[in-house]
This record gives C-alpha cells, sequence and structure tokens, in this order.
C-alpha cells in the first residue's frame, strides 16, 4: 500500500464532490427538507390522529356544528371532526378512505356510517359506541403512566432519515460512480499508472466515508438546531456507529462497482437493494409484529444493524457495550463486501 | 542497438474473434518506432497489451530482456487515443494528482512549459479544445519521466499548426533519448518521427523495416503518367514499359530524369505530366491494398 498514490486519488475524488456544487448542496438539503417535512407533518398531534366525517355541517371546522354528537365521543382525544354539506359528500369520502367513519349530526341521532374493510374504521366505531355507555356501567380500571421521558417519532425517525441518505450516497457514490469511471476510460487511465486497485479502491472507500461523515455530522446538527432533537446517549458512540455503517455499506457499493459497465444496469441494480433495505431497515416503521421470515431478511441489510444500534443510543442512551451485537454484523458485512469487492474488481470494460 | 522491448508471438482474442494473430517485433532503445494499419487491424489491442492495460491470450513481452513487473508501470508514459479524465479538476491539479502516482516525476512547471500548457493550467480538463487536449495528454504520458512513451494516435483531429508543433514536442523528447511507439494514420506524420515502422493488418504484421526499406521494398515503380493523346503514335519508339490506366498513360522507370530526357528529345508535350514516386503511402497501398483510415 503507497499512501502518497492513495493520498493524491482521495483528495481528487474529494475536489469532485466538493466541486459538483448541485450535487454536494443536494446532500445536505436533502435530509434536512425531509426532517423538516416529518416535524411538520408529525411534530403536531395529528400523528395517529382518527378522521370522522360529520354531516350536515357548514365548514371544514365543525366544532359550532357538533352539539348533537354524543359529548363523550366529541371529546375523544386523536379523533379530528371534518364536516361534510351532506350525507353524498360524507360517503364518498368515506369510501375513499379520507375519513375512518362517517357520523349524522342531529336526528335521528348515533346514525354512523363505517367502511367494513377498514381497520381504523373499525377501532373508531368502538370508540363511538363506547361514548355511548354510561361510565358506571363500565369496569373499574387502574391507569399508570410509564417512567422516563416520552420519545417523539421525529426523534425515532431522525437517525433513519440520516441513514437512508448516507445509504444512498454510499451505494451511488462508490458503485455508480466507478461504473461511470470504467464506462468512459478513467479506470483504463488509472490502470496504465502504477496505482493498484487495492489502493484505487481504498481511497474511493476513504473518500465516501469522509464526505458521508462530515456531511452527517453537518445535518445533524444543522437539524438538531432548527428540530432540537432529543439524544440521551453519547455522541462519540453514534459518531462511531456511523462510521461503522458507512463503511459497511460503502463496501457494499464496492461489489456492485467492481464488475459493471452499464450505468442503467448499474441504478437498477442500486434500486433493487436500495429500496428494500429502506423499508425492511425501519427507517420509516417498525417491524415489530411483522412476519419472522422479513425480519430475518432484514438482518442481512447493514442499515438494520446501523439504525438499531443509533436508536439505542440516541433514545435510550445504550453503551457500546450495549450495541456490540449491532458493531459485530456491522463489521462483518464489512470484511464479506470487501473480500468480494476487491476479489471480483476490474479496471477494463 | 540494445532492444527495450520484445514482443514475441502475440495473440489476443475476444470471445470469437482473433484481434490480434501471433504479432512479432522488437524495438530498438531510443527509437521511435511506428506502427500503421487501417482501422481494425489490430494495432490498438497490441499496444494496450504490451502497456498491460489488456491482458494477452498468449504471447510473451519482454522489457530490457525480462518480463514486465510493477516497475514496468514506473517507467512508460501512455497517451491514450482516447482518455476521459477525473472531472472538476484543473489541467495542473490533474498532472500533480498523476504525478504523485508515480515514485519519480517531471517537475510540474518544466512539463507544463514543455508542452505549452501554460495558458489553461487552470482551467478544468473538460473544458480546453482539441489540440490542447491533446498536448495536455501528452504532458500526462511525461509526468514520470518514461524511459518508453506510448503515443496512440496522438494527432487525430489537430489542425496542421497543431500537428507541426506536437510533431516538435516529439522530436525534443526523441532528441533526449527516449524509446517511444507510435500508431498514426498519417503518413507524413511516421515518415517525419519514425526510425522504424511495421505495418499492421488483419491482426498480423505483414511488413517491418525502416522507411526507407519499406519504400525501397514495397513502394512499387517510379512512373511518369502523361495524357494518352499525349503519346499517341509515339509510345513504340519510346524505351520504357507502358501501362495503360484510364485515359492516362504510365511509363515505368528507375531513372525519372533520364525519361524526362527521352521525352523533351522526342518533343513531346510534358504540361500535363505527373511524377508517381514511392512514399509510405503507397508501400500501404501496395501492402493492404486499402486506404489507410479504411
Amino acid at each position: 500500500m503507497n499512501f502518497k498514490r492513495l493520498w493524491a486519488i482521495f483528495r481528487a475524488r474529494n475536489h469532485e464532490f466538493f466541486r459538483d456544487r448541485a450535487a454536494f448542496g443536494w446532500n445536505f438539503v436533502f435530509p434536512f427538507l425531509i426532517v423538516g417535512g416529518f416535524v411538520i407533518v408529525f411534530g403536531s398531534d395529528s400523528r395517529n390522529q382518527y378522521k370522522v366525517g360529520v354531516f350536515p355541517a357548514q365548514a371544514e371546522t365543525v366544532i359550532a356544528d357538533m352539539a348533537d354528537i354524543p359529548q363523550r365521543f366529541r371529546e375523544t382525544q386523536y379523533l379530528q371532526f371534518v364536516g361534510f354539506e351532506n350525507q353524498d359528500e360524507g360517503l364518498r369520502r368515506l369510501n375513499h378512505h379520507k375519513v375512518d367513519f362517517l357520523v349524522k349530526a342531529g336526528s335521528p341521532r348515533n346514525e354512523y356510517w363505517v367502511s367494513e374493510t377498514s381497520p381504523r374504521g373499525y377501532i373508531v366505531e368502538q370508540l363511538f359506541k363506547l361514548s355511548l355507555v354510561a361510565p358506571e356501567q363500565l369496569t373499574p380500571t387502574e391507569r399508570r403512566k410509564i417512567q422516563g421521558v416520552e420519545i417523539r417519532y421525529v426523534d425515532w425517525l431522525f437517525p433513519g432519515i440520516l441513514a437512508m441518505n448516507m445509504m444512498f450516497s454510499a451505494l451511488y457514490g462508490v458503485g455508480y460512480t466507478v461504473v461511470r469511471y470504467r464506462k468512459n476510460g478513467v479506470l483504463k487511465r488509472l490502470k496504465a499508472t502504477p496505482l493498484s486497485a487495492y489502493e484505487y479502491l481504498s481511497a474511493q472507500m476513504l473518500s465516501r466515508i469522509f464526505l458521508l461523515m462530515f456531511t452527517t455530522v453537518i445535518v445533524w446538527f444543522g437539524c438538531d438546531l432548527v428540530f432540537s432533537f432529543r439524544t440521551v446517549g453519547s455522541y462519540f458512540n453514534i459518531f462511531l456507529i456511523f462510521f461503522l455503517g458507512s463503511l459497511s455499506l460503502t463496501s457494499l457499493g464496492l461489489i456492485l462497482a467492481s464488475r459493471g459497465t452499464s450505468e442503467e444496469f448499474t441504478s437498477g441494480i442500486l434500486n433493487f437493494i436500495s429500496w428494500p433495505m429502506m423499508f425492511l431497515s425501519e427507517v420509516w416503521f417498525s417491524l415489530e409484529g411483522a412476519p419472522e421470515w422479513i425480519r430475518t431478511i432484514s438482518k442481512a441489510f447493514p442499515l438494520t444493524h446501523m439504525l438499531t444500534a443509533t436508536r439505542k443510543v440516541m433514545n435510550d442512551g445504550a453503551s457500546l457495550a450495549d450495541v456490540s451485537t449491532e458493531m459485530g454484523a456491522l463489521l462483518l458485512m464489512t470484511t464479506v463486501c470487501l473480500v468480494i469487492g476487491a476479489s471480483l474488481f476490474s479496471w477494463n470494460r | 542497438m540494445t532492444q527495450l522491448l520484445e514482443v514475441i508471438d502475440l495473440v489476443k482474442t475476444y470471445k470469437t474473434v482473433e484481434a490480434v494473430k501471433g504479432v512479432s517485433f522488437s524495438v530498438a532503445e531510443g527509437s521511435c518506432f511506428g506502427l500503421l494499419g487501417p482501422n481494425g487491424a489490430g494495432k490498438t489491442t497490441t499496444i494496450e497489451v504490451i502497456e498491460n492495460v489488456i491482458s494477452p491470450t498468449s504471447g510473451t513481452i519482454l522489457y530490457k530482456g525480462k518480463p514486465r513487473d510493477a516497475s514496468f508501470s514506473e517507467e512508460v508514459g501512455i497517451q491514450f487515443q482516447e482518455t476521459t479524465l477525473l472531472a472538476y479538476m484543473s489541467v495542473r491539479e490533474t498532472l500533480k494528482t498523476f504525478k504523485n502516482l508515480y515514485e519519480e516525476s517531471a517537475d510540474l512547471d518544466s512539463l507544463i512549459e514543455r508542452c505549452h500548457l501554460e495558458d489553461f493550467q487552470h482551467q478544468y480538463n473538460d473544458r480546453i479544445s482539441g489540440g490542447q487536449k491533446q498536448r495536455f495528454l501528452l504532458a500526462l504520458a511525461l509526468v514520470n519521466q518514461p524511459a518508453l512513451l506510448f503515443l496512440d494516435e496522438p494527432s487525430t483531429g489537430l489542425d496542421p499548426q497543431a500537428r507541426q508543433n506536437l510533431w516538435q514536442i516529439v522530436q525534443q523528447i526523441k532528441a533526449e533519448g527516449k524509446t517511444i511507439i507510435l500508431t498514426t494514420h498519417y503518413m507524413e506524420e511516421a515518415e517525419y518521427l519514425c526510425d522504424e515502422i511495421a505495418i499492421m493488418d488483419d491482426g498480423r504484421l505483414i511488413a517491418q523495416g525502416t522507411p526507407e526499406e519499406l519504400i525501397r521494398k514495397h513502394g512499387g515503380e517510379k512512373s511518369i503518367s502523361l495524357p494518352g493523346t499525349v503519346l499517341e503514335g509515339k509510345l513504340e519508339s519510346l524505351p520504357f514499359q507502358a501501362r495503360h490506366q484510364q485515359d492516362r498513360i504510365e511509363l515505368l522507370t528507375d531513372d525519372v530524369n533520364s525519361c524526362i530526357q527521352t521525352l523533351i528529345h522526342k518533343e513531346i508535350d510534358l504540361g500535363d505530366l505527373n511524377v508517381n514516386v514511392q512514399n509510405l503511402e503507397s508501400v500501404f497501398l501496395n501492402l493492404t491494398g486499402r486506404q489507410l483510415r479504411e
């Protein structure tokens, strides 16, 4: 390994990234926009609200028109009431699942409509029926509060957005770029120099990891400044997990980069890998309760382990020892991908 | 003269296509060796196998009498026919990057001055003209002060002035005693720069020698041609073998001066006289039966 050569290619790749203003800017703007969007959508109490259509009503905000709806139903939390002028309009929205439940205000009282195929509609129907039962007829229950600080959905989601950004950047930044270089002859020109494949691939990987960590740190603190995320664990631990994650993801990119010559085909393969990885690695939603085979598949993705570890540290204050399984999995995946990618690599078309 | 490079029975096959079919030649140290051939003759494949960019199917390549090792890439400079370089890098930065890939390298400022890159050294390497790019690629090939320089069609697409400019630089490199392997489409370029020439066709080497040797052996006969009407009724009295070519008659001769003297003596009108000389173009046509660019 000649570090002078490695450094020369590392610098050249970084120049390319920093000077391509559009791509450079997008790497920061994209995660910021996504996080911002989710804070706006899920930051208020709108998350998990059930929508109840009410007719006849004068406006979409129906507070004044709800006098004839059972009071306890009206006061149930997480129900959002939407007004419709007439029954037809309400039914049309219900049919299209724009609302979960439709209730008629006034007489005859307690007349409602619900879609047989809607689980949300079923829940609201049960709430509606329950609101009609007198409290003294209910079996007594005891309510207890959970200990600790509540984790907001955006706090849970935030590392997922960053990890997703890292995944796309790692796979495309290494996989797609090297294929493009092979196709247009850059690799051929480099092969004619003393630069070894090992040095070239190491430089590519290190450059991408540096850029990933650089953008992730800036985006993290930028988003935190604006949206105030709650981080219980150590920032250093999170940094270490992200570093291992980016190492693992760029190694995966290396396999894709090893042989391909068609940008279109590589793009298809990248989509084939990145989309299932995004959906099965709990970026957007938890796989809790999903079939066992789906959860098994999800463990094959480095993103799953990176996210699990990051969330444990960020939300629960886990130590490195607590996430050693995930870090071990990332290290193992990195090693396997590196060996496969390096052994398959070809400079030529 | 010491042989710097020896190519022995080189074969390169792509699936069902045999691009190079057992080529052998050697290149003397300090010489400029030209590889000529029509498109598809296999010369770029041959060159790229020697450069170690692609692997041979069979055959031996010796550099300084030994199989090529890791030091080979340190000692050769390559100008490819077509090259895309790293994006968002200036000419100077690209040269510096490549300089750092070698153990020993040329002084950057001297190299820039030698290849006349001063005016555009800070421009991005994809925003320079064709002539500038060729000089830049040559500088890139010289960045490690190579003992052996490969130039694959270095002047293709250049205007006559830019080509002359490039030839001067190559002549200077030659004068320093460096060995050059050149492929080209331009006969005058090969004649001007090369000490030895090999002609390839259909994956095989069909002739090799100095330009003078090739012309002497394969250049065909010297001749003088005149319109058929001028020689009407006089051909029988002339001591030359004649060949009819459409509306002209070609008189074959080894001594052009004496032939012209005879024609003057016979009071033949020489107003539309053509002297067909032997040159590399005629060598090429005689050997391959094709134009160089076909």
